[in-house]
């Protein structure tokens, strides 16, 4: 069987056990639709919340990231996990003594607006957009290599199975899906994971395995793997591994924007509803952490080997002896997957200078243009590599049997499935839930609001996939974006609502969209009015930008002007209400979860 | 804090059980602040001489370490709170 069936036969039986638990949790009412009901205990629950969470971006994009980085961009890392602390300690609780569906009925019962809540809805929606953009191409690339079609076809079938899925069920329907796709995405992402960290360092968790010893070049006594890595990567011109390279101003506001974000994020949050009590949602917090654990603490040895694994493929002899030479790359069976991802269009490279080997180097290096010059390099061969197909190409570059690539196809798949699907049900019930019946129609029926939540759907799903044809950046980058858009309307306004009783009205709708706005323009400024790329005033880099942060650090400078705007603006006018300060002391005690408390 | 009145149970709008509230949700965000924007960032270069498997302990804190504190804080947070939960009597049926 080839590699093609093979890859067909897991995607398709994954598959096919999705729906089928689809079909048989399907969603009857309303509150089963958005909220499942209040019935999923904590494990299952922080399982389906980690499939949930972890996307294309965590499991196709993140470990692309950091290997072809390295320390710089351990943000990732701690800003997607660290963002669990903000949600168990400042929002989880509260949320569910609230109890309602979501996150923007808060928001409008809390600052006792209707504008507030249709400011939260625009927040939510702006937010959740970009994330599924950036879901699309994580689904694009897998889909294009699966089914060996370019890109975009890739991406116009998986906006289809998408949609598809998206529309079978609300959150019950999801909730059990997601725990099944868990155990798929976990499963592809480790197993190959330990293969790998076997094949090196001989440790079989790829965490210890990071830190671990591999055999030394020339095969001569052992070294440690991020001090051999260090060396191969310097002497082919590129930054060290392990050492800093970026600003400390961007990592803190880039790390914090992811983890300010992921507290902020309609899709997480929602989770959060659909527990028993308040303690359980305590702990569901903690349950969903210790399964993205398992997953991002595997991502940085992923990286760093796959990185390890790429030179030595590209320099079979060692950095300073001959090149990979093309003949290898066309008949060699370890270099197949250059072959198929070259279909893709997302890797290509090309023997500049004739001499039949494919150099692999830093050619914008001063210090490697003595060495080019010496040895008649012409530039970097190694064209193009694009980070997101790093971990689907992981297997194949390790050389590992066929049913390994073919349950990472699974798992990549299950990744970008469920994250999409979990956005798609959150813009639905923000523009059904929310919109239409909390404002504009509030007499529709059972009947209508799931129609129209199926209708937003379709209309998300399909300007995700428009603008993801010509995405702002990799996948993990575009879903940095969203989080800094998240990180800079919602959250402030979530928190300010739970530990101020003073912020009222005026200041929260002021305060989001201070937050909102600024945010978004700045972003727009350097990534592209709505992302068209070429309409941007400033290049996205540290230095060429305006303030002096990247784009994808500026939720973090967003969030605070959101907390000062609305405290600024709430001093300067009217207090709250009493019922208001009655409705923040009820949600601050777990007693009596349904009602508010007596006074 | 919890020792002005552990064994009474306060009215469900206790000042006390919110300031306790607090002060564990402080505590718990500096330690939070301290392992990854400190350890992993800031303050790398100063624990730089301790070494870790070929790199140094700023790298482990900055790509596994502030994790697994992560998953510490949540924890004890989830088993703190219901403790005190308990000690003011305002648990949840």
């Amino acid at each position: 069987m080839d590699q093609f069936t093979i890859n067909l036969l897991f995607v398709g039986a994954s598959f096919a056990l999705y729906i089928g638990i689809a079909i048989w949790a399907r969603a009857g009412s309303t509150s089963e639709f958005y909220a499942a009901g209040r019935g999923v205990h904590p494990v299952t629950n922080g399982m389906a919340t980690a499939a949930d969470w972890m996307s294309a971006a965590s499991f196709i994009g993140m470990a692309g990231l950091i290997a072809f980085t390295g320390y710089d961009n351990s943000t990732f890392l701690m800003g997607w996990t660290g963002g669990y602390v903000l949600l168990a300690l400042l929002l989880a609780p509260y949320l569910r003594k609230f109890g309602k569906f979501t996150v923007s009925e808060f928001i409008g019962d809390r600052f006792y607006s209707p504008t507030a809540r249709i400011v939260a809805v625009i927040c939510l929606i702006v937010a959740s957009t970009t994330y599924v953009i950036g879901q699309m191409t994580g689904v694009g690339v897998a889909f294009g290599r699966f089914l060996e079609i370019s890109n975009t076809s890739g991406l116009l079938i998986g906006a289809c199975v998408v949609f598809a899925y998206a529309v079978f069920g609300g959150m019950k329907g999801v909730t059990y899906t997601q725990v099944a796709q868990y155990v798929v995405l976990i499963m592809a992402y480790t197993i190959p994971a330990v293969f790998i960290s076997l094949q090196l360092t001989g440790n079989p968790i790829p965490a210890l395995g990071l830190f671990g010893e591999t055999a030394a070049a020339g095969g001569e006594g052992s070294v440690y793997l991020l001090q051999k890595l260090d060396q191969v990567v310097t002497e082919l011109g590129f930054a060290s591994y392990t050492e800093a390279h970026k600003d400390n101003l961007n990592m803190v506001l880039f790390t914090l924007s992811l983890m300010i974000g992921t507290a902020g994020l309609p899709h997480v949050i929602m989770r959060f509803f659909t527990v028993p009590k308040v303690s359980d949602a305590r702990w569901s917090a903690g349950w969903a952490l210790v399964f993205i654990a398992l997953l991002y603490l595997t991502a940085p040895a992923v990286g760093a080997m796959a990185r390890l694994n790429i030179t030595n493929l590209m320099w079979p002899n060692g950095t300073s002896n001959e090149a990979v030479s093309v003949e290898a790359i066309q008949n060699d069976s370890e270099y197949n997957w250059m072959l198929t991802w070259q279909k893709t269009g997302l890797l290509d490279w090309e023997d500049k200078n004739g001499d039949g080997k494919i150099q692999y180097y830093n050619d914008q290096s001063d210090a490697m243009a003595a060495k080019a010059a010496e040895n008649g390099w012409e530039g970097n061969e190694l064209t193009k590599f694009n980070r997101d197909i790093l971990v689907l190409a992981n297997p194949e570059i390790a050389s590992l049997p066929s049913w390994v690539i073919g349950l990472v196809a699974a798992g990549g798949l299950a990744a970008a499935l469920s994250t999409a699907a979990g956005l798609l049900l959150a813009i639905s019930s923000a523009v059904s839930h929310d919109l239409m019946k909390g404002q504009l129609t509030p007499n529709m029926s059972e009947k209508s609001e799931l129609l129209s939540a199926r209708i937003a759907m379709a209309v998300a799903i399909g300007v995700a996939t428009i603008l993801g044809l010509n995405p702002p950046g990799f996948a993990a980058q575009t879903v940095a974006l969203a989080f800094g858009l998240a990180a800079a309307s919602i959250f402030p306004a979530l928190m300010m609502g739970i530990f101020s009783k003073r912020v009222n009205n005026v200041g929260a709708v002021s305060g989001m969209l201070a937050g909102l706005g600024f945010t978004l323009v700045y972003i727009f400024l350097h990534k592209g009015w709505l992302f068209i790329a070429g309409t941007n005033s400033f290049p996205d880099t540290v230095d060429g930008s305006l303030l002096g942060i990247q784009s994808t650090a500026i939720g973090a400078v967003g969030a605070m002007i959101n907390f000062a705007v609305a405290y600024i603006v709430s001093m300067s006018t009217a207090d709250t209400p009493q019922e208001i300060k009655d409705l923040v002391e009820s949600v601050r005690v777990p007693a009596g979860a349904g009602g508010a408390v007596d006074h | 804090m919890a020792d002005q009145s552990t064994h009474t149970k306060v009215a469900a709008d206790g000042a006390g059980y919110w300031t306790a509230n607090i002060r564990i949700i402080v505590i718990s965000l500096i330690i939070w602040a301290l392992v990854s924007f400190g350890f992993g960032i800031l303050l790398r270069p100063m624990i730089s001489g301790i070494s870790v498997g070929g790199t140094d302990l700023g790298f482990w804190f900055a790509q596994q370490g502030s994790i697994l504190v992560f998953l510490a804080l949540i924890f004890f947070y989830a088993w703190r709170m219901n403790k005190l939960d308990r000690e003011y009597g305002v648990e949840e049926d």
